[in-house]
């Protein structure tokens, strides 16, 4: 470069910062569609959200991850570090459930339900309600410090604050008893790490929801990106109909575009101006584009204004826009192999979840053999000393008793009858006899059932090894 | 660092630190700006690649960084900066915090105390008969019972071979509360001498084997024992004239059915010929005194509740 500035003598060169300076994005409102279904989602996901957590359940609260005890409660169920495998299941349904709605419909839980989008479109709600709409918060920028602005700036920063904590607020309530936290809020008395995690969600709240917005799509989440690598060329995505809308250009309503040359397409730039990550949908299928679809809903807008048909922006695959599929194409390439593998796989797996919950049993038992060496009674006879490991995961006390069975003559020999308060853990000694030769020395297997005396439907079977002194 | 040999270790450690710093924001600093071409038009050129060119034609698009990422990176150098200063870690400076793992260590043990610390004073003031009628610390002595004593005396506490029944009342040094806890405390050295050299010869050795047997009933050679009974005599200064022990130097008592190596009349012949070492270990500072003394209440009560002795009677 110094070298083509020296011989040219033309050339001049400043330096410049390597890093691309936020231009911030002012999306305009809309209504129809695609925008009534993005605030249905955030309806539903937030009542859930904010109101799930003042359920109440069996006189505790309905769901409640107790991490200090270690034990989960989802309305009806609880569930134990033992039962981490669901944890696993969940992560893999979600993943699944991932694959396939992005390989039917592209990145539409971008666009709908994630946090990220649904935030978002909160914190837009409250600037727009504050400062107003597109034009007015681009001139309410522009214009330089006044009451005005600072009154509507603080305003607009308190409110988003206030939610942002209360968002907070809910998202510690499902770690502790949230209508004992709600106690500690109003007599500051939190603990440390409470509050430490109230200020921390409610800080991610605020700065991603308010300042970050589609950066975080752009430069932070590892979805938008490997989400792409899903998508094939029947993938529906939001698609601006090129055929259909060039060359475009500004018209009369009264003109006949047609004559004049033009497509549909009248460059109002509307699409662009409510897009969320500010991009202009008629360049094609970009990586910042969460398919939230606010871009055909402007559209949809000008066109009935204008008279021409709707969907000049919509959803619709690469291959119906190449091969001229109509509605019923597009939904027979859905069934395609991916499509039908991918909802195989879901349902087993979903099927599997189900049974397993029903079947789940709430008495866990683990045997455990004494170390030390087999005991020879006075007649001959051995013992051996097991320890039973009882868990009564459910939250009511049980009785239990125990049997033994597998080798002629095996008795338990200490109490066989005993009983569990709700949702503990307990060490049970059991002291096994077997008469003298009846069992070959060495191993011998043997088996412990240990069944709820009130419920003949709850048993649990487990093997152990019974050792007879060679 | 600094404890073991000189400070030179740790100035080392702190100039490679410091020196790892530095270079990263030399780094960043150096890295974030760039010369670009000015047009005709006073205004910079758009940089499509970054110049870098691999292979003969694989170059690097221009793909900046947006600006928070790149503070985002100064950010990271102020927080190891303040990090080091407030928890130490640049070379052998503790931190302003002073913080370390074995203080927090020590503070848990101190909250420990604090919080279950009452509850031990409150069982350390009541005899080891009382504590054994509370429900709470015989479930705190059955949890210290499993995680120390069980390996040895079994998880139901009824002993294995060489390891005594702790739920009969057949004691060996002894089962009054007082007794236990010297058990627990300073532990025991069982220790039978071999006899046989005083005993005779091998037949003698066994008369006295069939002869200890009949003392408790157990199946014997009648005629054996008779011999035997004279040759009881060495046994006797540790056994006692009538073979019922003395709990004081710890010899079991022979005329009951209780036998800590098998009541046969090889695993006596054995004990004569070869004589018995055992030993329970001392627990003192090894668990605290308050826990001994909830130990030595639940084992007392594995002996001396109504319900317990019904259960260790052998049912077959």
């Amino acid at each position: 470069m110094t070298k083509d500035s020296e011989t040219s003598g033309v050339i001049q060169e400043v330096e410049l910062s390597l890093f691309e300076t936020q231009k911030k994005i002012y999306p305009r409102a809309i209504s129809g569609y695609y925008a009534n279904v993005r605030w249905f989602v955030v309806w539903f996901t937030q009542v859930l959200f904010y109101g799930t957590a003042w359920l109440t359940w069996n006189d505790r609260q309905a769901v409640l991850f107790d991490l200090a005890a270690r034990k989960f409660y989802i309305f009806g169920l609880v569930f134990w570090p033992q039962d981490f495998i669901y944890l696993a299941v969940l992560l893999i349904i979600s993943a699944l459930l991932l694959f396939l709605v992005t390989a039917v419909a592209g990145r539409v839980f971008c666009g709908y339900a994630c946090p990220q989008s649904v935030y978002t479109e909160m914190f837009m709600w409250i600037e727009r309600k504050i400062e107003g709409d597109r034009n007015a918060r681009i001139k309410l920028d522009s214009v330089p410090l006044s009451v005005r602005k600072i009154s509507l700036k603080t305003a607009k920063h308190a409110a988003w604050i206030a939610l942002a904590l209360w968002t907070g607020f809910t998202f510690v309530g499902y770690f502790t008893p949230i209508h004992t936290l709600t106690l500690e809020v109003l007599n500051f008395s939190l603990g440390p790490w409470q509050l430490f995690w109230i200020l921390f969600y409610g800080l991610a709240t605020y700065g991603n929801a308010g300042w970050m917005r589609e950066q975080v799509c752009k430069y932070m989440c590892p979805y938008a990106r490997f989400q792409s690598a899903m998508f094939d060329k029947d993938t529906l995505t939001v698609t601006y109909d090129t055929e259909r809308g060039e060359p475009r250009g500004s018209r009369s309503k009264q003109a006949d575009y047609k004559a004049l040359g033009l497509g549909t397409c009248i460059d109002c730039h509307f699409c662009v101006q409510v897009c969320p990550t500010g991009i202009d949908i008629r360049e094609g299928l970009q990586y910042e584009c969460i398919g939230c679809a606010l871009c055909a809903d402007a559209c949809d807008l000008v066109m009935d204004k204008m008279g021409y048909p709707r969907g000049l922006i919509r959803y619709t695959t690469e291959h119906a826009l190449t091969e001229k599929l109509d509605r019923s194409g597009i939904v027979q390439r859905m069934l395609r192999p991916r499509i039908l593998i991918y909802t195989g796989i879901l349902t087993l797996i979903v099927a599997v979840l189900v049974l397993s919950l029903t079947l789940r049993s709430p008495l866990k038992v683990d045997v455990i053999r004494d170390r030390g060496l087999p005991r020879i009674t006075e007649n001959g006879s051995i013992d051996n000393v097991y320890r039973l490991q009882i868990m009564n995961t459910e939250e009511f006390p049980h009785r239990y008793s125990i049997e033994v069975s597998g080798i002629p003559g095996v008795a338990l020999i200490s109490d066989t009858d005993f009983e569990m308060p709700a949702a503990t853990t307990k060490v049970i000694p059991a002291r096994i006899r077997v008469p003298d030769g009846a069992a070959r020395k060495g191993s011998n297997k043997i088996i412990f059932v240990v069944r709820d005396r009130d419920n003949a439907a709850v048993s649990v079977t487990e093997k152990a090894a019974f050792l007879i002194p060679r | 660092m600094a404890d073991f040999i000189n400070n030179w270790l740790g100035t080392l450690l702190a100039f490679i630190v410091a020196i790892s710093i530095l270079g990263c924001a030399v780094l960043l600093l150096s890295q974030s700006k760039m010369k670009i071409k000015v047009g005709a038009d006073g205004k910079p050129l758009p940089v499509e690649t970054t110049g870098h060119v691999w292979d003969g034609d694989l170059r690097e698009n221009n793909n900046p960084l947006p600006g928070w990422w790149m503070k985002l990176f100064y950010g990271t150098i102020i927080f190891a900066v303040a990090y080091l200063l407030l928890y130490g870690g640049f070379g052998s400076y503790k931190g302003y915090l002073g913080w370390s793992e074995t203080d927090e260590y020590a503070a848990e043990l101190k909250a420990g105390e604090a919080q279950y610390g009452p509850l031990f004073q409150k069982y350390m003031a009541m005899d080891i008969p009382t504590v054994a009628k509370d429900p709470q610390a015989l479930e705190i002595g059955e949890r210290l019972f499993l995680n120390t004593c069980a390996q040895c005396h079994g998880s139901d506490a009824q002993g294995v071979r060489g390891f005594p029944n702790l739920t009969d009342s057949d004691w060996l040094y002894g089962g009054a509360p007082e007794t236990i806890m010297a058990t627990l405390h300073d532990g025991r050295n069982g220790f039978m001498p071999p006899m046989a050299d005083a005993v005779g010869n091998a037949d003698d050795v066994l008369n006295v084997a069939n002869y200890v047997l009949s003392l408790s009933g157990s199946p014997h050679d009648e005629a054996k024992a008779q011999l035997g009974k004279a040759k009881f005599a060495v046994c006797s200064s540790c056994h006692g004239e009538d073979g019922k022990g003395i709990q004081a130097m710890g010899a079991p008592n022979l005329t009951d059915k209780t036998w800590l190596y098998g009541g046969t009349v090889a695993a006596i012949t054995e004990g004569i010929n070869k004589g018995r070492k055992n030993q329970m270990p001392a627990y003192k500072g090894v668990i605290d005194e308050d826990k001994l003394h909830i130990l030595a209440a639940y084992v007392w009560s594995l002996s001396n509740t109504p319900a317990k002795n019904a259960q260790t009677s052998n049912k077959l």
